[in-house]
């Protein structure tokens, strides 16, 4: 099963063991992972599942559609080349394993 | 000692009010009395990503179990409250208990509004509201050949698609000229019924539903419009809008009408007792008139200015700041991802910028030569930068937006920063 790796900025971890498909932040939000909202259900629409992926995960990421382009601008943390929405990146196959940080604020 | 907070309702807006209590420093005791057997989860998807073929039916929670347990709030499922007494400040519940309250949330949300021709009760015909609703369906779809909808507003156009999507004959009655009227500019209107037309989805509109006929085996066989037309139904969603659960308050005595009336701060007629979300009808700022809206966003921003009410003690301080947040919505149609940003009222000028034959593009629409409200279909940019323009203190002319070269996002870019 892939596992996500949550980091809190005081520095403390989340692992969960995930079924491949699933997003990050369905599996933030089911398990109780603190800084990640997910108010509008996954549509891209809020920006309040905003995480920084390190960077050694970049390569296996999915490709930034306009949408999430577009929403990461509006992030409440400050976007970088780190940004991504948790709701349109999911684990799986071509991404066995992930560590991301949650940022302080989402609203 | 406080006796705590109690709400009702475990839906977008109940949760978030607990959510953002605790996120402030409330000390006290918190109960969400959530009135469905599953933990919260997630409407809007299931309307949308829940009926997409092949997607396993599993539901979106709100927040996690361990969410309630982390912040000590105390969740109440499939249990509904009955009776509100506001002397003795306590609210009964359907198993018989009763909850004292120092401040009650009422987040009651709404119910469908149901069909009551004839044949309206015949199986194979559907609402779509809870996660039960969205699990029949889900499991109905597969063998539906032909599906008929009644109204064509967001939910029953999102289901078309859907049902489209997976090669159903579809055809959805609306007794009104356009889709979606009561939210939608005309211009924006018009452009949805061709492209439900283009997707293969037979809209017909000034056609309502007259009766149901069975087939054979008891089950719904056929819709009767009101032009007499007969269409083949197999399978039958009603989506023709919602009621206010505002019963619960009406009878302890608060002030209703169209929703729980609340002012600025979100309290209704008692201070201890404040709506939120879909069931509050509370006084607009920006139009001056009183509304009740049915978004994600007016539910999760209303439970946040509750939270901050009941934690400033605003009954005694009703000079604090109204709740003026800009409404936005989305609908997802198919290939169209609609968003709106502001109220569009039926008398706005309206301008288009973008591309509507290739489906991106967005209508401006202007009331007292100003920028009002923003329709957009696939340009997010768009919608985005309506959000920030709106919610600012920028002021568009008609004048300024119809000039070369004029762009949302530009404006956007160009404001002040807050």
């Amino acid at each position: 099963m892939p596992t996500i790796t949550f980091t809190q900025p005081d520095g403390s971890e989340q692992v969960l063991q995930v079924a491949d498909g699933t997003t990050l932040m369905r599996a933030a939000v089911s398990n109780g992972v603190d800084g990640i909202v997910g108010e509008c259900g996954g549509q891209a629409m809020c920006a309040t599942c905003h995480v920084y992926v390190r960077p050694e995960y970049a390569r296996s990421l999915p490709e930034i559609t306009e949408d999430e382009d577009e929403m990461l601008d509006c992030t409440t943390a400050a976007r970088t080349d780190a940004s991504r929405l948790g709701c349109q990146v999911a684990v799986g196959p071509t991404l066995g394993a992930i560590v991301v940080d949650v940022p302080a604020d989402q609203v | 000692m406080d006796a705590g907070v109690v709400i009702v309702g475990g839906g977008q807006a109940g949760l978030q009010s607990a959510d953002s209590l605790r996120s402030a420093g409330y000390g006290g005791k918190i109960t969400v009395v959530a009135g469905e057997p599953e933990l919260p989860y997630q409407r809007p998807p299931l309307s949308k990503d829940f009926l997409a073929p092949g997607t396993e039916a599993s539901p979106l929670p709100l927040r996690g179990e361990a969410f309630f347990t982390d912040k000590d709030i105390l969740l109440l499922r499939g249990i509904a409250a009955t009776a509100i007494d506001r002397p003795c400040r306590n609210v009964s519940l359907d198993d018989g208990t009763t909850l004292d309250y120092g401040h009650l949330v009422l987040a009651t949300g709404t119910r469908n509004r149901t069909l009551d021709c004839a044949g309206a009760r015949l199986a194979g015909i559907h609402y779509l509201r809870t996660l039960a609703d969205a699990r029949a369906l889900h499991a109905a779809l597969p063998a539906a050949r032909n599906v008929v909808v009644i109204g064509a507003g967001f939910i029953g156009l999102e289901f078309a698609a859907a049902a489209r999507a997976r090669g159903c004959n579809t055809t959805v009655l609306e007794f009104a000229p356009r889709p979606m009227g009561r939210a939608l500019t005309p211009v924006m209107g018009d452009w949805f019924a061709g492209a439900h037309a283009r997707l293969g989805i037979g809209l017909k509109l000034s056609e309502g539903i007259e009766r149901f006929e069975a087939g054979p085996d008891g089950r719904v066989a056929v819709a009767v419009s009101t032009t007499g037309a007969r269409h083949l139904a197999d399978l039958v969603v009603v989506g023709i809008g919602v009621l206010p659960n505002d019963e619960l308050a009406a009878v302890a005595g608060l002030e209703t009408g169209n929703g729980i009336r609340v002012d600025g701060c979100l309290r209704t007629s008692d201070p201890a007792i404040l709506a939120v979300g879909d069931c509050a009808n509370f006084p607009h700022p920006r139009s001056g008139e009183r509304i009740r809206l049915e978004s994600v966003q007016n539910a999760t921003d209303q439970a946040r200015h509750a939270a901050r009410t009941i934690m400033a003690g605003a009954a005694e301080r009703p000079e604090a700041a109204p709740y003026a947040e800009l409404p936005w919505f989305w609908s997802t149609q198919g290939p169209y991802r609609l968003q709106m940003a502001g109220l569009a009222n039926p008398g706005d000028d309206t301008l288009v910028l973008g591309d509507p034959a290739a489906a991106k593009f967005s209508v401006l629409c202007f009331r007292d030569g100003l920028l009002a409200a923003v329709e957009s279909v696939n340009l997010p940019a768009d919608h985005l930068a309506a959000r920030k323009l709106l919610a600012g203190s920028a002021r568009i002319s008609r004048l300024e937006a119809s000039a070369q070269g004029f762009t949302l996002k530009a404006a956007a870019r160009a404001m002040a920063p807050v």
